[in-house]
């Protein structure tokens, strides 16, 4: 069956193939013009938003998007420029960011690592996406922040609460404000001390991946260290919908508290399963059986109903705060979609308002001046009191809030009450904690 | 020429082109036009996964194609193939040609193991054990071996293998000069180094790294249709036809069937080790059975049986699930703004669950469509068209015609 027959036109189009083929490898030498990776050069900037749209985070990711589109709407002018009156910093001016309007694109993680990527991958090939922010996971946050460094562009981290975060995966590229499972256990563990006395025996159910391996971590540590015991940590796959093959056994291990390392859809399956089990009326070892829930955030009390009464949790910032700037992004998102944000919007609305000053204060996009702006930049008026972007580890430290679930809501949002706010000197930590130690920043990467 | 008759030399020619002017062919509107931001896929990414998949889909046809033996668990390979490209990338060094080595030859030993128990049942039950199997390593990968607080930490779990500053990398270096994590490479070229040309409005990218991929699928596809055309396929073909009369003729038709299930796995792994090599970073829901799905769906759609057809739907598969998760809302208004207001709203309020996250739902529609009306896959549909305006030719003599 070999044929091999030579005609002309045969020679002529093997010949221009493979002559492209050898002509390839020289054009690649050529490097592009612009000083650092998808410099703006007309009159817009074009930021991306990837959240999850699909998945166990779908709730956050859609608040999130919220908030970006309120950001965005503000920082061109729009609307009543919300936390941009409140800001400390007044670079800010309405005009978009140094002038240029700021458009956005959206993409949808799927809470999967692989998806993120692809995501974020099309919005910096594709796009020209300047700056890429979002994540409702901390693994899609990790690994989206890995390339973004690689890429050179800023990777402004939206809700993720993994140590690793801004520990043994920080990058020089990658910005937190949201808090993190260390904070949330020395904000909690005082409160609990208080509450459930020092002879207790924990029982933890995590959800299996960086984030709630931190956090349990954190968790444990900080309760050992008061007195308690850690009876059991069990671990959960996060597209887990039904837990009570996971809370069954929590009734026989002789366990006083059950920790619910879990985030949304999770914690309101876990919750509820929990619930029905009836833990929350039980009695054991002469004491009352108590549940926590370490991360809590609003849309979680509300998936989970009547359940949250009562139970105790930390989280990043809470829509009752009094202070200005609080009540300007309350207001302004309110009146745009008819109900208050969550943590999830408020710590993205933060990122994007602070992106963009950093940008017009560096007076440049170039993401090494970006991060220069940023690291060790104390801001107030976002709605958190005094904070500080710790030039070390690329994280924000500011108060963190201990709720607990509201036994007499007013309203349909009213579900969570205050019940201290940490000071941040309780919560911050040395740059080379044991819990955060093995990474490393690297450079600032341009592209 | 090289073996191929000359019906095959044209299609491997025409397929050549196709991935080589990719960029142009992916490119049609000019930049910063509505329709480029949505319709172009020529950027690097993309481009990439057009012919990665392409290969693992080629790999699959070997096995579904000229057997007709379903597995359902082909993403194992694929995962695995990751796993080993990015375990060579922290411990070797950055050049892509050992990672891809790796891939392959644990891709292909695990095949061998997998093959080995699954095939020993046909039909439905081989389908099932290799599902079955395949969920188990998603598992594995996924939690068992991916805790960072046990000793076996292989996979990192659900945050995904990725490269650190601390890694090994004994024939690299581990940090670059200026403190940055080294990018993969061909002996220095950079698979994420690009060219990008502008003409007029367009803007065209090369990018070494699909380059590199676009000609490991050429060799690929060149490597399938010999498999398709030698007696070796023609057993496959016999075993897919009947395999019990293979049997009574006292041929042993077990070695056979191993035999193209590890060719396949190891196209599958190849398939990882590149994805690796692009993107170094391997999550386990690359081993998902929705992964493994997805696989068979861009065979049928494509044509099984055919030379061409994997590439065909590996592309159409990834190219909608592309664009169309990137249309929200707002595109939607712009696109149907010639409409009076109320009709819009009302349109957009339902193609809404068409695009975005609701892209499953379109691409599940044009999957039915394509099996209802074209069983033979998009190919088919090229047949048909060809057939109703070029010249009539015997159809046993085209090279896409199904295998059996």
């Amino acid at each position: 069956m070999s044929t091999s027959n030579f005609t002309r036109r045969g020679v002529l189009k093997s010949g221009a193939v493979a002559g492209a083929g050898v002509a390839l490898p020289t054009i690649f030498t050529a490097s592009s013009a612009a000083a650092y990776m998808n410099e703006p050069t007309g009159s817009t900037v074009t930021l991306g938003f990837n959240v999850p749209q699909t998945g166990a985070y779908a709730d956050e990711g859609a608040d999130e998007l919220r908030a970006y589109e309120l950001a965005v709407e503000h920082l061109n002018g729009g609307g009543d420029a919300g936390m941009m009156n409140t800001f400390s910093s007044k670079a800010l001016k309405g005009n978009g960011i140094l002038g240029k309007k700021v458009e956005f694109v959206t993409g949808d993680t799927q809470t999967k690592s692989d998806a993120a990527r692809a995501s974020a991958k099309s919005m910096i090939e594709k796009d020209g996406a300047v700056m890429i922010t979002g994540g409702s996971s901390s693994g899609v946050a990790i690994a989206v922040q890995g390339l973004c460094q690689e890429a050179g562009v800023i990777f402004m981290a939206g809700l993720t609460h993994s140590n690793d975060t801004t520990g043994k995966d920080k990058k020089a590229n990658g910005f937190r404000h949201f808090f993190n499972g260390y904070m949330s256990a020395a904000a909690l563990a005082p409160v609990l001390e208080k509450l459930y006395g020092k002879d207790r025996n924990a029982y933890h159910l995590t959800a299996d991946y960086t984030w709630g391996w931190t956090q349990e971590e954190s968790i444990a540590a900080a309760t050992e260290a008061m007195g308690w015991n850690t009876v059991n940590k069990v671990r959960t796959p996060l597209a887990s919908t039904d837990f009570s093959s996971y809370i069954a056994p929590v009734l026989n291990s002789g366990a006083d508290v059950l920790v619910l390392n879990h985030y949304g859809g999770n914690m309101v399956n876990s919750l509820t399963n929990a619930v029905q089990f009836g833990l929350r009326d039980k009695m054991v070892n002469g004491k009352q059986f108590e549940i926590v829930v370490p991360l809590y955030s609003r849309l979680m009390a509300k998936g989970a109903g009547e359940n949250v009464k009562g139970i105790h949790g930390s989280t990043n910032w809470h829509w009752s705060l009094t202070d200005e700037g609080s009540k300007a992004f309350v207001k302004s998102f309110g009146t745009k979609y008819g109900f208050p944000p969550s943590q999830a919007a408020h710590t993205v609305y933060c990122q994007t308002m602070l992106y963009a000053d950093a940008a017009e204060r560096a007076g440049t996009f170039n993401p090494c001046g970006i991060a220069e702006a940023l690291e060790g930049f104390e801001f107030d008026g976002l709605g958190n009191g005094k904070t500080l972007y710790r030039a070390e580890d690329h994280q924000c430290f500011k108060d963190v809030l201990v709720v607990r679930g509201k036994e007499n809501p007013t309203s349909e949002f009213d579900l969570l009450e205050v019940v201290e706010v940490t000071p941040t000197a309780q919560v911050t930590y040395a740059p080379d904690h044991p819990m955060f130690a093995g990474g490393a920043l690297g450079t600032c990467n341009a592209g | 020429m090289l073996g191929l008759n000359k019906k095959d030399t044209t299609l491997f020619w025409i397929v050549a082109a196709m991935s080589l002017l990719a960029p142009f062919i992916l490119n049609p509107f000019p930049e910063g036009s509505s329709l480029a931001q949505m319709f172009n896929a020529g950027y690097p990414d993309l481009m990439q996964r057009f012919v990665i998949f392409g290969i693992l889909v080629i790999g699959f046809n070997i096995l579904f194609g000229l057997t007709g033996y379903l597995s359902f668990g082909h993403a194992a390979f694929l995962g695995i193939g990751s796993y080993s490209a990015v375990w060579m990338f922290k411990l070797v060094g950055m050049n892509v040609i050992p990672a891809i080595l790796l891939a392959m030859i644990v891709s292909g030993v695990f095949a061998l193991l997998i093959g080995y128990v699954s095939l020993r049942r046909s039909g439905i039950y081989f389908s099932i054990l290799t599902l079955a199997i395949a969920q188990m390593c998603y598992n594995l990968a996924y939690s068992v071996l991916g805790n960072p607080a046990s000793s076996y930490n292989l996979t990192n779990g659900e945050t995904g293998l990725q490269l650190s500053l601390d890694d090994a990398r004994i024939f690299g270096e581990s940090v670059t000069a200026d403190g940055a994590l080294p990018v993969t490479n061909f002996f220095g070229l950079a698979m994420r180094s690009s060219y990008k040309m502008d003409v007029g409005g367009w803007l065209f990218t090369f990018n070494a790294g699909y380059y590199f991929s676009a000609i490991i699928m050429l060799i690929s596809f060149y490597v399938s249709i010999r498999i398709f055309r030698s007696p070796f396929g023609m057993m496959l073909r016999a075993v897919k036809s009947n395999q019990q009369r293979m049997n009574y003729t006292g041929l042993n038709t077990r070695p056979y069937i191993l035999a193209a299930f590890v060719i396949s796995g190891i196209y599958a792994g190849l398939a990882g080790g590149l994805l690796s090599s692009m993107d170094p970073l391997a999550g386990a829901e690359r081993m998902h059975w929705t992964a493994s799905g997805e696989i068979v769906i861009m065979a049928i759609l494509g044509g099984v049986g055919t030379l061409v057809g994997p590439v065909i739907g590996a592309g159409f598969n990834e190219y909608f699930k592309n664009i169309l998760s990137k249309i929200n809302d707002s595109v939607l208004h712009d696109w149907l703004a010639f409409m009076p207001d109320g009709i819009e709203n009302l349109m957009v309020g339902f193609l809404h669950y068409f695009v975005g996250k609701g892209w499953h739902l379109t691409l599940g529609i044009m999957f039915m469509l394509v099996i209802i009306f074209l069983p033979g896959g998009l190919v088919e549909g090229g047949q048909r068209i060809a057939k109703k305006f070029g010249r009539k030719k015997k159809s046993d003599e085209t090279s896409t015609t199904p295998a059996e």
